[in-house]
């Protein structure tokens, strides 16, 4: 049974806030007695969500909750916005895919840095990742 | 308006990142930097990273920028001091950073930076500066 020890939301209205989301994941993965390599992958996990939270989502917010299960403790996280939405989840999720001119690496590679990754999106509603990653 | 401080020393320009930066700060940084490799006619540009806690895609990209841009204006890219924990998570995020140099530390990047500038003056007989860098490296 998984149970939150622990949660808050954070405001990603700007562009400073994304700096004060990797700083406070930052301080709950150390709580949580991360390694310093799983720490890194949380962090930056997080800066590419709350990036496209900021820039494609007209800002949003994010939840972040400690978890434990077992003795297993882990952290998730939820970015939602009320943005346009993704019209195309398949190319969304493909490595290189951006419509902003960036690398298009946020979304696969926040993926391929947690142990669970989930989108949902609903285009003119919004969309919300959730990544989890275990210690 | 907040800036990170370019340093020029001698033929080099030396970066020092020690703050979290926000976006903007960092696309004012690669401005700054084209336009003081150009003023200044440096060879090579040193971006220090050892107080970075992470690098995501954003300034993996301004990386990737300076060290094509500078290739453009005749400078050679070298970062140093990357935190292992940030070399791996870049490699599983999915940056490669092709083409841009690294060293362990500033010392070592200046060595770098001086033998591959130099090298290209020098040595005109075709050794490439990957080449003398691997010399280089077994010899330390
Ligand atoms: N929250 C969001 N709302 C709407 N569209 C989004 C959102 N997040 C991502 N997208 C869409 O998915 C695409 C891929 O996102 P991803 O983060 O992988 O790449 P990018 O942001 O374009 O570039 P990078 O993150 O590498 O700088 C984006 O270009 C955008 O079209
Ligand atoms: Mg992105």
């Amino acid at each position: 049974m998984i149970t939150i020890t622990r949660a808050d939301t954070r405001p990603i209205q700007n562009q400073g806030d994304i700096v004060l989301v990797r700083k406070v994941v930052r301080d709950w993965a150390l709580e949580l007695q991360f390694s310093i390599v799983d720490q890194t992958k949380i962090i930056t996990a997080a800066s590419e969500l709350a990036r496209n939270a900021f820039e494609y989502g007209k800002g949003g917010t994010m939840k972040m909750e400690a978890l434990l299960n077992g003795i297993r403790k882990g952290l998730r996280l939820t970015f939602e916005d009320q943005g346009p939405g993704i019209e195309n989840m398949e190319l969304a999720l493909t490595d290189g895919y951006t419509t902003g001119g960036g690398l298009g690496m946020g979304l696969t590679g926040a993926r391929r840095l947690v142990n669970e990754f989930d989108i949902k999106s609903t285009p003119g509603q919004g969309t919300t990742v959730t990544i989890t990653k275990w210690k | 308006m907040e800036r990170i401080p370019i340093l020029k020393m001698g033929d080099f320009l030396l970066v020092t990142i020690q703050v979290d930066m926000h976006d903007r700060l960092v696309m004012t940084l690669q401005d700054d930097l084209m336009e003081k490799i150009s003023t200044c006619n440096s060879a090579g540009v040193l971006i220090d990273i050892s107080a970075l806690e992470i690098v995501d895609s954003f300034i993996g990209r301004m990386i990737a920028n300076i060290a094509a841009m500078s290739r453009v204006l005749d400078a050679k890219t070298v970062v140093t001091g990357m935190q292992p924990a940030v070399a791996i998570t870049l490699v599983e995020l999915g940056l490669s950073l092709d083409g841009v140099m690294t060293a362990l530390n500033v010392e070592r990047g200046v060595k770098l930076l001086e033998k591959i500038t130099r090298s290209e003056s020098q040595y005109l007989d075709g050794t490439s500066a990957q080449e003398l860098v691997d010399d280089n490296d077994h010899k330390s």
